[in-house]
């Protein structure tokens, strides 16, 4: 079984968004770029499966669609562990865009398993992982906290309102992971980042498709009134607030 | 033409969640001139259905099908596109949870219709159809033009008053035929947890940080709570430590939740924990750090150490409910 892994690249979580070309874009000046942290959790979880030798997984491939630009992501994802990358020369213009670009990928490649982190922490869009499965035909489990694979079959645990069900689901399919997939993600050490360098990255060019959606300009939310301050000793005053003024108790 | 709304149900009634996607679908029905259909799966008796009349479904198709008990976003996806084409749907209205999420994107292919994810407000344009939504995790809003000729709108839960306007709903009962071959999805095993106030929908939420100091000091922190109505959230390492359940965790990588009042109490209020809750519509801060970033983010706030304010808020709570 070969696993795809469907990475993103995106602001490191801490950056104080600011906005270029009147509100029409992000302004990238001096920000960190990171594997999205679902992506890199589901990478994790793929890697923990493939280290499992009953598992039956014999690779774990990652796949971004963007430009050159994007490269450090890749070979982090590389020295984190995966076997090889696939980098869609392309600009990732929406959600359609992209995840129709991947599922061009895999109708070429045979992947068992594709796996997509639940959002993006940039556009959360929450809508790549299920426009491929869709693209191709094949099923898709959302909200997957955990998979596990028992004699040659998965078993995922998907979250419900409220609960969770253990679910199966016959492979090639897509897996929409999100929080508890794995622990913390996998830190590359020092020999994965020299493995890294020479392990194969492949070039692909886009197949010619229109994306469907695009963000016409930013803004930031409304500024908070300034906080209010109740006197530790007078918690029915906060109350009052809270009664008269918000009207939310 | 026409808004389609897709709504759920729990155990035979409509999650608050339906009344708000209804209650939005109206609002776009309006701007366009048009007339909502909303589409309900699984078992809800008319009473119940006749509801969503209330918040201005004209239209509602019961879709009554054994092979659709379980969430299969494939089947599902089948049904309402085609449900869609039969409406000759312009929008469709999707919650944006883990169920929209699941078949909103699926549906999109199949329709070729564009998405805008976790929508708070009416489209801000018809021409072009411009939507405003939550981007870089709630530090920022999009303007979003959809091109295609269909759009799919998915809401954020709790983003969107309920707004009654009444009227005379039709009831049309649908058992549409499954392609066998797209129920693929088996469960095994169901795991819910009863009596408990749901996260995403509870009105209230208290919710503690590290500053709790142990999962010894959670007794008043609940108390609170249940006096108030309220579920119990935390943050991201009072779960990771395993003081509280994983499904309290709030934040960027935990649940994203729009309660009308968040308490937050010993929590920092770090950009990833304020991810998950800054469309709250009021936060109170109880925390010992004057200075902790989570007063930005609050309204109302107390200094002072959480295990000394906790028992007096208690009797204070205790006192205006006698
Ligand atoms: C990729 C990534 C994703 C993340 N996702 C999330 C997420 O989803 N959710 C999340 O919460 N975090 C997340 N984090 C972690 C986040 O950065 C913070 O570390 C975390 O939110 C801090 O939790 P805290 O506020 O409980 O603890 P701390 O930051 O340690 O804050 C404790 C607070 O308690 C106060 N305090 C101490 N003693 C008392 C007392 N006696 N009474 C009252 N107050 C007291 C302190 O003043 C302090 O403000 C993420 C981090 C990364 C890198």
């Amino acid at each position: 079984m070969k696993i795809l892994v469907c990475i993103s690249n995106v602001p490191d979580t801490t950056t104080k968004i600011k906005f270029a070309e009147g509100n029409t874009s992000i302004d990238t000046a001096g920000i960190q770029w990171v594997i999205n942290p679902w992506d890199e959790l589901s990478l994790t979880r793929a890697l923990e499966l493939k280290d499992d030798v009953t598992s039956g997984i014999k690779s774990v491939t990652v796949i971004h669609v963007g430009t050159a630009a994007s490269e450090p992501t890749i070979r982090k994802a590389l020295a984190i562990g995966a076997d090889d990358a696939i980098r869609v020369n392309a600009i990732s213009s929406d959600a359609w865009f992209v995840a129709a670009q991947i599922a061009e990928v895999v109708k070429k490649e045979q992947f068992e398993l594709i796996m997509c982190g639940i959002e993006s922490s940039d556009y959360n869009g929450s809508i790549v992982g299920g426009m491929i499965s869709e693209f191709l035909g094949i099923p898709s489990v959302s909200a997957v906290s955990d998979i596990k694979i028992e004699n040659g079959q998965p078993v995922l645990i998907r979250e419900i309102d409220g609960g969770k069900e253990v679910v199966n689901v016959p492979v090639p399919f897509v897996a929409i992971v999100q929080k508890g997939i794995a622990k913390e993600p996998r830190i590359a050490a020092m020999r994965g980042i020299m493995m890294a360098r020479s392990k194969p990255v492949k070039l692909i060019e886009p197949v010619a498709v229109d994306p469907m959606t695009q963000v016409v300009e930013f803004e930031k939310p409304a500024p908070r009134a300034a906080c209010k301050f109740v006197d530790a000793d007078n918690p029915a005053q906060l109350l009052d607030l809270l009664q008269n003024e918000a009207k939310v108790i | 033409m026409s808004v389609l709304v897709y709504t759920e149900n729990w155990d035979g009634k409509f999650k608050k969640l339906s009344f708000e996607l209804v209650s939005y679908a109206t609002g776009i029905a309006k701007m366009l001139n048009t007339t909502v259909t909303a589409v309900s799966i699984g078992r809800v008796d008319e009473g119940e259905l006749s509801r969503l009349g209330n918040y201005g479904a004209n239209k509602i198709i019961n879709v009554n099908n054994e092979q659709l008990a379980v969430l299969d976003s494939q089947a599902y996806a089948s049904v309402i596109s085609e449900i869609s084409g039969k409406e000759n749907a312009s929008v469709i209205v999707i919650s944006n949870n883990n169920t929209g999420k699941a078949i909103a994107p699926r549906i999109s292919v199949r329709l070729k219709a564009g998405v805008g994810s976790g929508v708070s407000r009416l489209p801000l344009n018809l021409n072009p159809f411009t939507v405003y939504k939550r981007v870089c995790s709630g530090s920022a809003f999009a303007h979003l033009v959809i091109k295609s000729d269909v759009k799919i709108l998915t809401l954020a839960q709790n983003s969107y008053d309920l707004i009654e306007t009444p009227v005379n709903a039709t009831i049309e009962n649908l058992n549409p035929v499954v392609d066998g071959s797209l129920l693929k999805t088996v469960v095994k095993n169901v795991q819910k947890q009863s009596g408990r106030i749901l996260l995403t929908d509870a009105d209230i939420v208290v919710s503690g940080g590290r500053g709790m100091k142990s999962p010894d000091n959670w007794p008043p922190l609940v108390e609170l709570a249940t006096l108030l109505g309220a579920a119990t959230a935390c943050s991201r390492p009072v779960s990771d430590e395993g003081w509280r359940p994983h499904e309290e965790h709030t934040g960027q990588t935990g649940k994203i939740i729009a309660p009308n009042l968040y308490i937050a109490v010993g929590i920092s209020g770090a950009t990833q924990h304020l991810a998950g809750i800054s469309s709250s519509k009021y936060i109170v801060a109880i925390n010992s750090d004057k200075d902790a970033p989570i007063f930005e983010a609050a309204q109302y706030g107390i200094v002072g150490d959480a295990m000394k304010v906790l028992p007096k808020l208690i009797e204070a709570v205790k006192e205006i409910k006698k």
